[in-house]
């Protein structure tokens, strides 16, 4: 039926409304069209094909019942929802200078990182450059890449310090995994005790408010060469 | 004035036991009840009980504790019955009804009961000891069941919306339905969250949506549930003056703005003052939306008789991120430039905060209060931040802050006369925009983009001084994520009440910030709100499918 419909449609609709039925020549999107959401089966879209809307430049159609059921059937295929996913496949996002990039990183990258150390050969590890992206603006996040743990320093005493990975903290308490794998929390007033926390993401924090959009592109650029 | 006492005090001591709403409560500085959204028509959540106070805070202890839960089935739920309504004819929400129970809903007290509603479900409880006394369960046609923010109350009858676009009658003694009226059209997309407002003889009813359907206010007749007037947020005709501002009518009539949190009301002017949501489609710089796109992403102020706008205040002209400027307007009156004004104070989703005098909407203070916020080339001669369209999603990705949750969303913020400030959880965030529809026509609602976060570099209990828009102080929760608190109390005992983003109720000094009590629930879900009963004060707050409340023995 919705095979039937796309056939009917592309001959007498398409060409104002759209291959895809979100407007063409003319025609509206009537995916989103009041009378397209209310139908069920063509009972409402019908009468506007077959009686057309003459004055907004609608032609009538002469179809049957089972034509218009057809349409609706194929019109009502397109899933309908305001996250619209399905146009989530982008274009390429290279569109950086791969110089400047590499310039780029070479000030603010390589007191960290090495091209031909850690990151040798990121730009064969990542097919999709939007990953790659992701990954050097926050390791970690939906790009991926592997991120070493926050840790924190807990200073009990004049020289009792505690050290592990950071579970959680709050004005209140602050909990770690120490060396031999046990969880130890302490309660906290205020700076008592004192908690210094170190994150390994911070360069790359520090930097969200330093580079330009086009920073970023000329790095990605860089980087997915970086074989 | 002598009949007024009069009744005041026949009310007084019938208000011992379950009854109907006073609705002069209502105008009265919020005090013994909590009889509407935000306390009282002011947005201030500033109740004037001092009963609880700085020097007594450190004594706060357990008053009691109940669950609920969502759901058809009234077994196992201490025994108060379950009416079920509906006009499903199978039930789409039995699946995973009963699971993710979260109150997020700003919950009434009236006369002792605490009256308070989850989507589909709404709850009547004994405010002294927290037994539920009926729970009422609507049978929905799907929807989405993102939140419900609360019931609206007019004498004896309680007002709920549904997702499924349904607003709900209900016997406030005996939780039984009086009538249901359809509000929106649920195949257009339309989803309806917010909390009934009444005035007067007005419930005051908004929606959402995130197709491209516009948006608009209703009121409707308390008694029968039918229309009164239908304000549209965007232009339906050519002659609306709001047309001037967009590319092409098709595109107006679907561009969206929708309503979809409580505002504030002017009793003086009779003008509700509200907060729209974004233009749709939320991040398409298409041609059909040409111009700043009214009354999408602004502070409009509606005449509650006859449904008419009175001023306007764009806070997003064009809005390209999905940044509503929903959260509920502060209503003040206070000093500004050394003379008394009335004033309405704002913050937006887009990270800026604004002063307006309330009367004609005019332009006092624009502030940035989020240091990260980085989409705007500054502001114009009215206030209004300047869209920079490099920041808008693009191909390659754009690095914007804040994300598209925003530096501040839709829970309550507050305010104190005590301090003068103003109070608004705030995360200073950075999401790349990746745009992934490339079709001139444009994408529909909320799609043709990709947001992938990047990260918090902090979030914040803010205060902000509405005179010059500075912050006053604000307070950094410990750790390296980031997120948004669920709203905030003041209090006359010079208390600051607000869950923090470990789920720990606190209590701090408004001046300052500085912690004067805590206690940790696991996940506080809702603004904390509080009432007197008995002569004792209560702090009163929702974690996830459970209420707490605590007082002094």
């Amino acid at each position: 039926m919705v095979e039937r419909g796309r056939a009917i449609y592309g001959v007498n609709c398409q060409f104002c409304h759209g291959s895809d039925a979100r407007g063409g020549e003319g025609g509206p999107n009537l995916i989103r069209a009041e009378i397209v959401l209310k139908d069920q089966d063509g009972e409402l879209i019908g009468p506007v094909i077959q009686n057309g809307r003459v004055d907004q430049g609608m032609p009538k159609f002469p179809m049957s019942n089972a034509q218009v059921a057809d349409i609706a059937a194929f019109i009502h295929s397109f899933r309908v929802a305001g996250y619209d996913n399905s146009r989530m496949k982008p274009p390429t996002i290279l569109v950086g200078d791969r110089t400047a990039g590499e310039a780029y990183f070479k000030i603010k990258c390589a007191s960290c990182h090495s091209a031909t150390g850690d990151l040798k050969g990121i730009g064969a590890r990542f097919t999709d450059p939007r990953a790659l992206q992701q990954t050097f603006l926050m390791p970690g996040g939906r790009g991926g890449g592997s991120v070493p743990p926050t840790t924190v320093t807990v200073t009990l005493g004049s020289d009792q310090k505690i050290e592990g990975r950071l579970v959680r903290i709050d004005d209140f308490i602050v909990t770690l995994t120490d060396s031999e794998g046990t969880q130890r929390t302490f309660r906290r007033d205020g700076d008592k005790p004192h908690v210094e926390i170190h994150e390994p993401l911070q360069p790359h924090k520090d930097l969200l408010g330093v580079y330009s959009d086009k920073d970023i592109h000329n790095l990605t650029a860089y980087l997915v060469t970086v074989k | 004035m002598k009949n007024l006492l009069a009744s005041f005090y026949a009310f007084a001591t019938i208000a011992m036991a379950q009854g109907p709403l006073d609705p002069s409560l209502l105008t009265k500085p919020l005090s013994d009840s909590w009889p509407t959204y935000s306390g009282d028509y002011s947005g201030r959540r500033y109740s004037s009980l001092t009963q609880i106070n700085q020097s007594n805070v450190k004594n706060l202890t357990l008053g009691w504790v109940s669950r609920v839960s969502n759901g058809p089935s009234s077994f196992g739920r201490g025994g108060a019955p379950t009416i079920t309504g509906g006009v499903a004819t199978t039930d789409s929400s039995e699946a995973g009804g009963g699971g993710g129970t979260s109150i997020r809903a700003s919950i009434l007290e009236v006369n002792g009961i605490l009256y308070f509603s989850t989507p589909d479900n709404a709850w009547a409880m004994d405010a002294r000891d927290g037994h539920q006394l009926w729970h009422y369960y609507w049978r929905t046609r799907g929807g989405t069941h993102i939140g419900n923010r609360g019931l609206g109350m007019w004498g004896n009858w309680l007002y709920m919306e549904t997702p499924d676009d349904y607003l709900v009658c209900l016997d406030a003694k005996t939780g039984k339905e009086r009538w249901h009226k359809e509000i929106a059209d649920f195949n257009l997309q339309y989803f309806s969250t917010m909390a009934p407002i009444v005035i007067g003889n007005h419930i005051l009813v908004g929606t959402g949506d995130d197709l491209d359907e516009p948006g608009f206010l209703q009121s409707f007749d308390p008694e029968t549930g039918d229309l009164q007037w239908k304000w549209y947020s965007v232009p339906t005709k050519k002659d609306d003056p709001a047309f001037a501002t967009w590319g092409d009518l098709d595109t107006a009539k679907h561009g969206g703005g929708n309503v979809w949190i409580p505002g504030a009301y002017d009793p003086e002017t009779h003008l509700y003052i509200v907060g729209t949501g974004n233009p749709s489609p939320a991040y398409m710089d298409s041609p059909g939306r040409k111009g700043d796109n009214l009354y999408t992403c602004s502070i409009v102020a509606i005449n509650v008789d006859t449904g008419k706008i009175a001023w306007h205040y764009q806070t997003s002209p064009h809005d390209t991120h999905d940044w509503d400027s929903t959260e509920t307007p502060i209503l003040i009156d206070g000093q500004f430039n050394g003379k008394p004004r009335k004033m309405v104070l704002h913050a937006s989703r887009n990270g800026y905060y604004f002063t307006l005098d309330r009367i004609t909407g005019e332009h006092l203070v624009t502030s940035k209060y989020s240091d990260t916020v980085n989409w705007a080339k500054g502001l114009n001669k009215d206030g209004q931040p300047m869209r920079d369209p490099e920041k808008d999603s693009t191909v390659p990705g754009a690095l914007v802050s804040p994300n598209n949750g925003g530096a501040t969303n839709w829970p309550p913020p507050a305010y104190s006369p005590d301090t003068g400030l103003f109070y608004v959880p705030t995360n200073d965030s950075y999401a790349m925009y990746y745009l992934t529809e490339t079709d001139p026509r444009g994408a529909m609602g909320l799609g043709g983009k990709d947001e992938l976060s990047v990260g918090s570099l902090g979030a914040y209990l803010t205060a902000i001084d509405y005179k010059t828009g500075k912050i006053a102080w604000r307070h950094r929760y410990p750790g390296t994520g980031g997120n948004l608190g669920n709203g905030i109390l003041t209090t006359a005992g010079k208390l600051l009440f607000a869950g923090d983003l470990s789920g720990n109720l606190v209590a701090y000094d408004p001046a300052n910030g500085n912690i004067l009590w805590h206690t940790r629930l696991g996940n506080v879900s809702n603004a904390p709100e509080t009432y007197l009963l008995d002569g004792h004060q209560y702090i009163l707050i929702a974690a996830g499918d459970t209420l707490y409340t605590f007082t002094l023995y």
